[in-house]
């Protein structure tokens, strides 16, 4: 038994189904959970008032669109490496999902950003990287789409994300030398002596928990789809040649 | 190799290759701007390096779908990879080739349109400097792109959306150097690792690119 067991599409298949419900379950349950408690049951913070609540939304969604792209380089070294299918259609899959985290994680920046900062946007270099993050989805996604021959698309876009990778970090060191900006440090590290008090961040923490099973459940959800789009495009195939 | 130069800029001087395109994109685009900022020179002055980068970008960007998309149509791309000389080779040669064509002109061409924009004296020897450094990094990373979309039909608008967020490190460091240079600040960090990302980028790129091209040729 080993992990590379789930590289057969019909092991993936099985085990996916039988864990799709679990997870999206799962997901629901800790996200209605994590909202409802962090909505109606915190404190208003005594600076920001009842805005601080879009945390709930903005520091999950952040995270899971970086963790996205990190999910979605990990596949695509297993495809490059090892050529194994599922993998690479598991990071396709992935890239709409991570580009709409990407997109909630700006807009709720943006809504919560007007009251606050007195401002939608601010070139502050979170938010520059994060808008450069989106047009690396955009570019990733499009790639997919240009190339008709799966593998071809497939081992294009696994080197585009290495690389981007690579540009991403850069651009993400590059902004903070340009500008020091306005979005506050980090403040849920394991190691600081001042983070975000328990009262908010226990339901945030059940918010990440729901976030990271709701990205799971996502990207299982399109890689069977995927999958299933790959067999009908071979049975087409081989009733037109019979 | 050499030959494989000289062939590239024959094919780029000669019968429309394009060479003066950049160029005259780079001088409307540095015009256009004051005509569409108002003519103070203050706003100028400020404004002038990120213009100026931008433009050189933009300029090359331009050019990128040509690096290999003639030669994938006509096949020669196929008798370079199946030739002795390695296809990281061929790739470092011929991004060599287009920045011998767009970067190095417009690097020339810009103290020039610096004098239009207004630009304050002593940001003149760095607004070289950062095009000399930064304008190699820009030629290879288009270089990548062009390898990845060269079996696409119409490739030109993905290659720009590809490109365009790889450019954005050499992009800030590049104008920074310019700003810095410009207020008379000291500049060694920012063109210190602007010429870190040009190394970087000659070093390891031309093998990504040369995968990619071994799998569209595929």
């Amino acid at each position: 038994m080993s992990i590379w067991e789930y590289a057969n599409p019909k092991k993936f298949m099985q085990t996916s189904a039988w864990a799709l419900p679990w997870v999206a379950g799962l997901s629901v349950v800790t996200l209605v959970m994590g909202l409802i408690w962090g909505f109606f049951f915190t404190p208003d913070d005594y600076k920001q008032g009842s805005t601080v609540k879009i945390i709930y939304l903005h520091v999950p969604a952040a995270m899971m669109a970086i963790n996205a792209w990190v999910m979605m380089l990990l596949a695509s070294l297993i495809w490059l490496i090892r050529r194994h299918h599922v993998s690479a259609l598991a990071a396709k899959a992935a890239a709409p999902v991570g580009l709409t985290f990407t997109f909630i994680a700006l807009v709720t920046g943006a809504l919560w950003g007007q009251p606050m900062w007195g401002t939608w946007w601010a070139w502050d270099p979170r938010l520059t990287s994060f808008l450069i993050l989106c047009l690396f989805y955009l570019g990733y996604i499009a790639l997919w789409q240009a190339v008709d021959d799966p593998d071809t698309a497939a081992d294009l876009t696994g080197v585009l994300c290495i690389v981007g990778s690579v540009f991403a970090v850069l651009s993400r060191y590059a902004v903070n030398f340009w500008n020091q900006g306005l979005h506050q440090g980090a403040s849920l590290s394991l190691d600081k002596e001042e983070n975000v008090s328990d009262v908010f961040w226990l339901p945030l923490v059940v918010c990440i928990v729901g976030f990271i099973l709701m990205f799971l459940a996502l990207v299982l959800m399109r890689t069977r789809t995927e999958i299933r789009a790959r067999r009908l495009q071979a049975l087409l195939t081989r009733e037109r040649i019979a | 190799m050499i030959a494989l130069l000289t062939r590239d800029l024959q094919l780029a001087f000669r019968a429309g290759g394009g060479f003066g395109l950049g160029l005259a994109f780079f001088l409307l685009a540095a015009v256009l701007v004051p005509l569409g900022v108002g003519p103070e020179g203050a706003t100028l002055a400020k404004i002038a390096p990120g213009i100026l980068w931008v433009g050189a970008l933009l300029a090359c960007l331009l050019s990128l779908d040509r690096i290999f998309a003639l030669d994938f149509e006509d096949g020669s791309l196929d008798l370079l990879a199946t030739s002795p000389i390695p296809l990281e080779g061929v790739v470092a040669v011929k991004a060599l080739a287009h920045w011998l064509v767009t970067g190095l002109p417009l690097t020339l061409v810009a103290p020039v349109l610096g004098v239009l924009l207004n630009l304050p004296g002593p940001g003149y020897p760095w607004l070289v400097a950062s095009l000399a450094a930064g304008t190699p990094a820009l030629s290879v990373i288009g270089a990548f792109g062009a390898a990845l979309t060269v079996g696409i039909k119409r490739g030109g608008l993905l290659l720009s959306l590809l490109v365009l967020p790889l450019y954005v490190p050499t992009l800030i460091f590049g104008a920074e150097v310019v700003r810095r240079g410009a207020m008379g600040v000291d500049v060694a960090v920012p063109i210190l690792l602007l010429s870190g990302i040009t190394a970087g980028a000659l070093a390891l790129l031309p093998f990504a690119a040369a995968a990619a091209i071994r799998v569209n040729l595929r």
